[in-house]
């Protein structure tokens, strides 16, 4: 065999060779996507065998309650202002019960998630319990810890508070952590040769690198949690929860209010996400 | 064949590229050269209409590629192939299906989502990679390899897109001298084996001087020299860089003759002194 042979041969070894690992990859493809159809038809099939009324009878009706809610709220639009304007002290509650959660919720957040993050950590043996910790923080539903503090406090708005805050630790202490992970040891090691105590290689090593994650994520997390004490007023913790759930379940002609308390919090969403937009941005520019 | 006329780009008040305007008539290899921030990249840049030119035009072969939109301009980028210096690849993909990109603009969307690639282009792929001399990396991730490896996965990947032009912006600037020398000597030979122009922007003289049959000199945007190598004389040079009379070409080198001799220089005024 000559030389240009000898090349041509492996050249098609080569080939040979990738097109057997495509033809694997594929099939690995086409299995998963075997798989995922399955799936999606059997467990569909299962939920509308389970539904009371059954999918395709129900489908047709799925406008009707917002088709009433606009039409009524459209005849009655020259309420709309006054009713905004009515409701702004409860929407304000919402909003001091949503701030003060997520403060108090991303500090912990903070501290736990340094303490979960696997080169960072103060004592790496206890990773482990403090990322099970954030799991049963996340893994309880806020309704139920406020449920609970409800009847042991009373109701009002700490109960919902604390609720949240309990959920955004767990919550942002995962998203902080993935974030720790992501930063660059190399200012850390610095301030460790240095003689720095392990608070001050976080917070001054750490915390410069993360916090325009940290920012975008808590106000995320803010706008999350903004829903979550409306949805808590239903359950009796105060704030334009309590409101929207006199609204809907007085039923006749306040759907007006329904549709004022909804343009609220929309306008409350899309203000907080303007303002978070262009201080992160502020923040990277800087950073 | 490709002519540029009047091309400008402004960003906000500044000016990156002003009025340049050449014509090559027949495929070349044609370095450009220049300070950084002469505008040679904004140049290349709008060539592949990855920028759009504030004014002036580009023609190909007759055509206003400067007015291209849509699927039209999809399809002149993937006639007009760019080399990075940072090599963009998708770092987490295979070798061979970085280079089966080069087909993109050919295949349906959904297919290649899927990466289901015809088993010619797949053939051809690693054929090109065995040009290259790096078939033997075919199945590894772009990631796993160095960055000269990388830089010609980069090359493999234009021409898989079969192009007539291929643009290299600072093709071997984060290469050692060595990869550099292969990757140049790999952009010589598409010149040369498959008559495809080539228009590589390059921060070191000498190797315009080297693998350039023709070189433009930018500074502040403009054109201001365009000739053959051989004119390309110290003192145009320090003009194009704006430099001083402290200028020397061996300091901008990263070439191995030149710096050897360099250093002998240096070793031989050292032995002077002693």
């Amino acid at each position: 065999m000559t030389v240009g042979q000898a090349g041509v041969a492996r050249v098609q070894d080569v080939q040979a060779a990738y097109m057997e690992m495509t033809r694997r990859k594929r099939l690995y493809g086409m299995v998963m996507l075997v798989v995922f159809i399955a799936l999606m038809v059997s467990g569909f099939r299962v939920a509308d065998g389970r539904n009371a009324g059954g999918f395709w009878d129900g489908i047709g009706n799925i406008f009707q309650f917002p088709k009433e809610v606009l039409s009524e709220a459209g005849e009655k639009i020259a309420n709309l202002p006054g009713l905004m304007v009515k409701f702004l002290p409860s929407l304000l509650e919402t909003l001091n019960i949503a701030g003060a959660s997520t403060l108090l919720g991303a500090i912990f957040a903070i501290m736990i998630s340094l303490l979960a993050t696997r080169g960072l950590a103060k004592w790496p043996r206890l990773i482990g319990v403090f990322r099970r910790i954030m799991d049963i923080m996340r893994a309880i539903p806020e309704i139920v810890i406020a449920l609970v503090l409800i009847f042991i406090l009373g109701g009002g708005p700490v109960p919902a508070m604390i609720a949240i805050a309990i959920h955004t630790t767990g919550a942002l202490g995962k998203l902080f952590s993935e974030v720790n992970e992501n930063a660059s040891l190399k200012p850390v090691e610095g301030l460790h040769s240095v003689g720095a105590t392990w608070a001050q290689r976080m917070w001054l090593g750490v915390i410069p690198q993360v916090a325009p994650n940290y920012l975008s994520y808590a106000l995320m997390r803010f706008e999350i949690n903004v829903r979550a004490s409306a949805i808590l007023g239903f359950v009796g913790s105060g704030g334009i929860g309590y409101d929207l759930k006199n609204a809907f379940s007085w039923g006749q002609g306040r759907y007006d209010e329904v549709a004022a308390i909804f343009l609220l919090l929309f306008a409350t969403i899309v203000v907080f996400d303007q303002i978070s937009g262009h201080y992160r941005n502020k923040m990277i520019g800087k950073g | 064949m490709l002519t540029i006329n009047g091309l400008t780009r402004r960003f906000g008040r500044n000016t990156a590229v002003d009025a340049v305007s050449f014509t090559v008539e027949k495929p070349a290899m044609i370095g450009i050269i220049g300070r950084s921030g002469a505008g040679k990249s904004t140049l290349l840049r709008m060539l592949n209409r990855l920028t759009d030119a504030s004014d002036g035009t580009i023609t190909f072969d007759g055509r206003d590629v400067t007015a291209l939109r849509g699927a039209d301009k999809r399809a002149w980028q993937s006639d007009c192939a760019m080399i990075f210096q940072q090599f963009n690849l998708v770092p987490r993909m295979d070798v061979v299906s970085n280079v089966l990109h080069g087909t993109l603009n050919r295949r349906s969307t959904l297919a290649t989502m899927f990466n289901l690639y015809p088993q010619a282009d797949i053939h051809r792929a690693i054929d090109i990679l065995d040009r290259l001399g790096i078939a033997d990396h075919a199945p590894k991730r772009a990631e796993a390899l160095s960055g000269g490896q990388q830089q010609r996965v980069a090359i493999a990947r234009a021409l898989m897109q079969d192009p007539r032009i291929v643009l290299a912006d600072e093709p071997i600037a984060s290469l050692d001298p060595m990869n550099a020398k292969l990757v140049m000597d790999d952009l010589r030979r598409i010149h040369e084996e498959d008559g495809r122009t080539v228009i590589a922007n390059l921060h070191t003289l000498d190797t315009a001087r080297n693998y350039c049959d023709r070189v433009i000199g930018m500074l502040h945007g403009r054109v201001v020299f365009d000739g053959s190598p051989e004119q390309l004389t110290t003192g145009v040079a320090r003009d194009i860089y704006g430099a001083d009379d402290g200028f020397s070409e061996a300091s901008t080198s990263t070439s191995i003759e030149t710096l050897e001799r360099h250093a002998q220089d240096a070793i031989r005024a050292a032995e002077a002194v002693v």
